[in-house]
């Protein structure tokens, strides 16, 4: 099974190049932008067909190395 | 004094760190990072670089390697441990340190000679140097943008923790790369773990642009 991880900064943690990208996005011409936060989507296949273990395991995954607590936020979704 | 010096893959300032730390009178060997920790050390450093070409966030996956399973052991022992820019990443990554770096706020690689200010003597590591002190020493980093929440904050403060800041000239606090309230090295609360974004390995020799770096790195020596 497949499972997509998205990490993103939490709320509050600064994110410059979201910013950079905001002030791009504003110089083009698109006015309505209201914010930009870059994050990472990360694809794991997991040789399991019982999609709740696949969503503990990619959990546990993200918990010890993926994401880092501190500054980052996760949820793991199944590609189906 | 008896230094370690661990290599892993993509460190890049494990020799700089090696001949520094030779140059102030000790004795150092490298350490490959699949190879056990030997015993007798008196100093393990964490050099700086791209370890696993910063794969991920710069020193996650360091972490993971054998040797951080032996150094966490040798910290909790009461080891001293320095790590240097990657070195310092790691550290924090293996929660030996409290806090996280992200991006430069420039998002920008930033290598300049930066000002630095000694902001708490209490420690072995800045022992050779005056609370208030300016020092000159190089950062080289893309990612020293530290982060730690308030409450952790308070406490580093509270405990010594907090121990150099970025600066001007003057010792005016400036801030090249977004860190919380400036700050460009700290220790744990047993003040055994040291971190920091700056080089004192690159500032070793006038010919090389000064030589501040070296009452740093003599701390260690006691």
């Amino acid at each position: 099974m497949k499972f997509l991880v998205n990490i993103h900064l939490k709320k509050g943690v600064l994110d410059p190049e979201g910013k950079a990208i905001h002030h791009a996005l504003e110089n083009l011409g698109f006015e309505k932008v209201e914010g930009v936060r870059v994050g990472k989507q990360i694809l794991v296949e997991v040789a399991t067909e019982d999609e709740e273990e696949g969503l503990k395991l990619v959990s546990q995954m993200a918990d010890k190395l993926l994401a880092n607590p501190v500054i980052e936020n996760y949820q793991v979704e199944v590609l189906k | 004094m008896r230094v370690g010096v661990v290599v892993f893959p993509g460190t890049n300032c494990d020799r700089d760190t090696y001949w520094a730390f030779q140059k102030i009178g000790a004795k150092v060997d490298y350490l490959w990072h699949r190879d056990p920790l030997p015993k007798g050390l008196d100093l393990v450093v964490l050099p700086g670089g791209f370890s696993y070409g910063d794969y991920l966030r710069s020193g996650a996956i360091a972490r993971f390697s054998p040797i951080m399973e032996d150094i966490v052991r040798f910290a909790k022992k009461g080891g001293y441990i320095l790590g240097i820019c990657n070195g310092f990443q790691i550290l924090l990554e293996s929660h030996l340190l409290p806090g996280a770096m992200a991006r430069n706020s420039s998002l920008h690689f930033i290598s300049k000679f930066q000002y630095l200010k000694v902001v708490d003597n209490q420690n072995r590591f800045l022992s050779r140097c005056r609370n208030g002190e300016v020092l000159n020493i190089p950062i080289a980093h893309g990612e020293g943008n530290y982060r730690v929440d308030r409450e952790t904050l308070a406490q580093m403060y509270e405990k010594g923790q907090v121990i150099l800041k970025y600066c001007n000239k003057d010792g005016e606090e400036t801030n090249p790369n977004g860190s919380v309230d400036s700050i460009a090295g700290i220790c744990n609360s047993q003040k055994n773990v040291f971190g920091l974004m700056p080089h004192p390995e690159r500032a070793m020799e006038p010919l090389l642009g000064g030589e501040d770096g070296i009452k740093m790195l003599e701390g260690f020596l006691g």
